[in-house]
């Protein structure tokens, strides 16, 4: 792979990494601080895609931002209300949520599966013009993608230590506490999911925009790919305050669109994309209880080989 | 402070696990009292604060708390006056967050989108040093590094950070090795005195019953079956405590975890 080669996967990598992190950190939010993993992901994300392409393709580019965020509160806020107020429980809110919005995106997209944004403007085009003179006019959707990332890591680390913040972190943390306090965790998993799905619709929108369409499967598997990227990043900075983790977040989706790139690259077939994202989430998943086993597996081990040698004398 | 009258509570009504946890309860408390309960197994001595603090709905009577009727308030919003403790110390506070963030959970000062101030900082620091377990040096660490007895100081400090009106001790110390139950005892003592919190603590210690606080009650079958206070529970002997109990309730008193000393 020659120098060049290697700079456009970088930065294939860096924008798909940028717009995927914002639902990374959806699930940072979600996943890590509210401790429910919100299935709901991949629906939402096409609902902000759809939302998103067809605010954009009437003429209103900019409007399609709030627009997809708003769509995606909706549906966090169905789901907190199934699994809150109607005793569902919370993997099944989304799954439910999830199937749901299947009908209702292509419902939103007016009953065709695809929306085409060829030639019409996008957030993404109105940055092109902006930048046409100068260095970074190449770089349209790095500096579009790196600023919403931004502002949302921003707001995280503001939103996540204030009182209503802490309070959402308290509530994943220790439900127990929670419930013998005044705090009302059916109002922190309502606004939390709100506030994650929020970004995970902005997130799915601005993929749609650029890569000029939204189809109806442009959100499959996002919460697998979300839940690696954030495990990955984790890994890297998972410990110190709320601003460093989030940081990781951005930086796990960074690096595991980077590993699929090369991946592909090195004549990986696209298609293998899914089965590399469960391997990484699983692997991720089982680390934390394998670890905890060593000292016992171990142990075992060498005591058959003590006891081998036993037999032997 | 706390007007309970004649509050019942049956658990699985009509099956043959049906039980009366309380029957036909009454508890009038006067501001700043400090009552300490003792009890059989079974006596319903946690069914009371659950009910106090609003877990489940009592079948009948009622609760009134500072002169609010509180029998049909949700939980979350009695928990705004009433701080409670309970045996497992890792329940009242949140292991992955800081000492810090936990406190300005506690603190409840401002409104939702606050944050923490240099001001608060300097209060916390202040208030955790009066526990004499070095926590204020500690602010930014996760709570989940504490040990058990820490922890219990800490959600005793976080519960009454702002003086609530009414303070429920469940065997707060149970779970703790004996000297840091006598040093978190010392603890709630202090903070209970200062701010002359009205408050209820089951215990299993016979003796701890009648030194601490103004007044002990004794409880079986989810009823009160012996309320004393002043003169004659200064005179008051653990054998006196125990006999006292067994013409009550026509039985032994019977637990499991009991210190008679």
């Amino acid at each position: 792979m020659n120098l060049s080669a290697l700079f456009a996967v970088g930065q294939t990598a860096l924008e798909l990494g940028l717009i995927c992190s914002l639902t990374v950190l959806a699930l940072f939010l979600s996943y890590s601080m509210l401790n429910v993993c919100d299935l709901s992901t991949d629906g939402c994300f096409t609902l902000g895609a759809a939302v998103g392409a067809v605010v954009a393709a009437a003429g209103h580019p900019l409007l399609s931002i709030p627009a997809a965020m708003l769509a995606g509160v909706c549906s966090g806020f169905i789901t907190a209300i199934m699994q809150t107020k109607l005793g569902i429980n919370s993997l099944l809110s989304g799954i439910i949520v999830n199937t749901g919005l299947y009908s209702v995106n292509i419902m939103v997209m007016s009953g065709k599966s695809q929306i085409n944004l060829n030639k019409k403007a996008t957030v993404f085009t109105m940055m092109r013009g902006f930048l046409a003179e100068t260095p970074l006019k190449n770089q349209y959707v790095t500096v579009v993608a790196a600023l919403a990332v931004v502002l949302t890591v921003l707001f995280l680390t503001l939103f996540l230590n204030t009182r209503l913040g802490l309070a959402i972190r308290a509530t994943g943390d220790n439900p127990d506490m929670v419930r013998s306090s005044s705090i009302n965790p059916v109002f922190t998993t309502i606004v939390g999911l709100c506030v994650a799905n929020a970004f995970t619709g902005l997130s799915g929108c601005l993929m749609a925009q650029s890569q000029q369409s939204a189809e109806i499967n442009i959100g499959g598997s996002m919460v697998t790919i979300a839940l690696a990227s954030l495990l990955i990043g984790s890994t890297l900075m998972g410990k110190g305050n709320i601003f460093t983790r989030a940081v990781g977040m951005v930086l796990g989706a960074f690096v595991f669109r980077l590993v699929y790139a090369i991946a592909l690259r090195l004549n990986m077939p696209a298609f293998m994309l899914k089965l590399v994202s469960s391997v990484i989430v699983a692997l991720a998943l089982a680390l934390p209880y394998l670890k905890d086993q060593w000292p016992v597996i171990s142990r075992r081990l060498s005591y058959k080989k003590a006891a081998a040698g036993r037999e032997v004398k | 402070m706390l007007n309970i009258s004649r509050i019942s509570k049956t658990f699985n009504h009509g099956t043959v696990n049906e039980k009366r946890a309380i029957t036909d309860l009454s508890l009038h408390l006067a501001p700043g009292d400090f009552v300490t309960i003792i009890g059989s197994n079974g006596a319903g001595k946690s069914t009371l604060f659950n009910a106090i603090c609003g877990d489940f709905l009592t079948d009948s009577g009622s609760i009134i708390l500072n002169g609010e009727d509180i029998t049909f308030m949700p939980a979350f919003k009695r928990s705004k006056h009433i701080g409670r403790l309970f045996q497992d110390p890792m329940r009242g506070s949140a292991p992955g967050m800081t000492i810090e963030e936990n406190l300005t959970l506690a603190a409840a000062s401002g409104g939702w989108l606050s944050h923490v101030t240099k001001a608060d900082k300097k209060r916390f620091r202040e208030r955790l040093a009066l526990l004499g377990m070095g926590l204020e040096e500690r602010m930014k660490q996760p709570v989940g590094l504490l040990s058990g007895g820490q922890r219990q100081a800490l959600t005793l400090m976080m519960a009454t950070f702002v003086p609530p009106w009414l303070l429920l001790l469940d065997e707060h110390t149970a779970a703790l090795d004996p000297a840091t139950a006598e040093r978190v005892l010392e603890i709630t003592r202090d903070i209970v005195n200062k701010d002359k919190i009205t408050t209820l603590m089951v215990t299993h210690n016979m003796q701890q019953a009648l030194e601490l606080g103004n007044r002990t009650l004794m409880m079986d079958a989810g009823g009160i079956v012996l309320d004393v206070k002043g003169e004659e529970r200064a005179k008051m002997t653990v054998a006196d405590l125990l006999s006292q109990f067994r013409d009550r309730a026509g039985k032994n008193l019977d637990n499991d975890r009991m210190l008679l000393s």
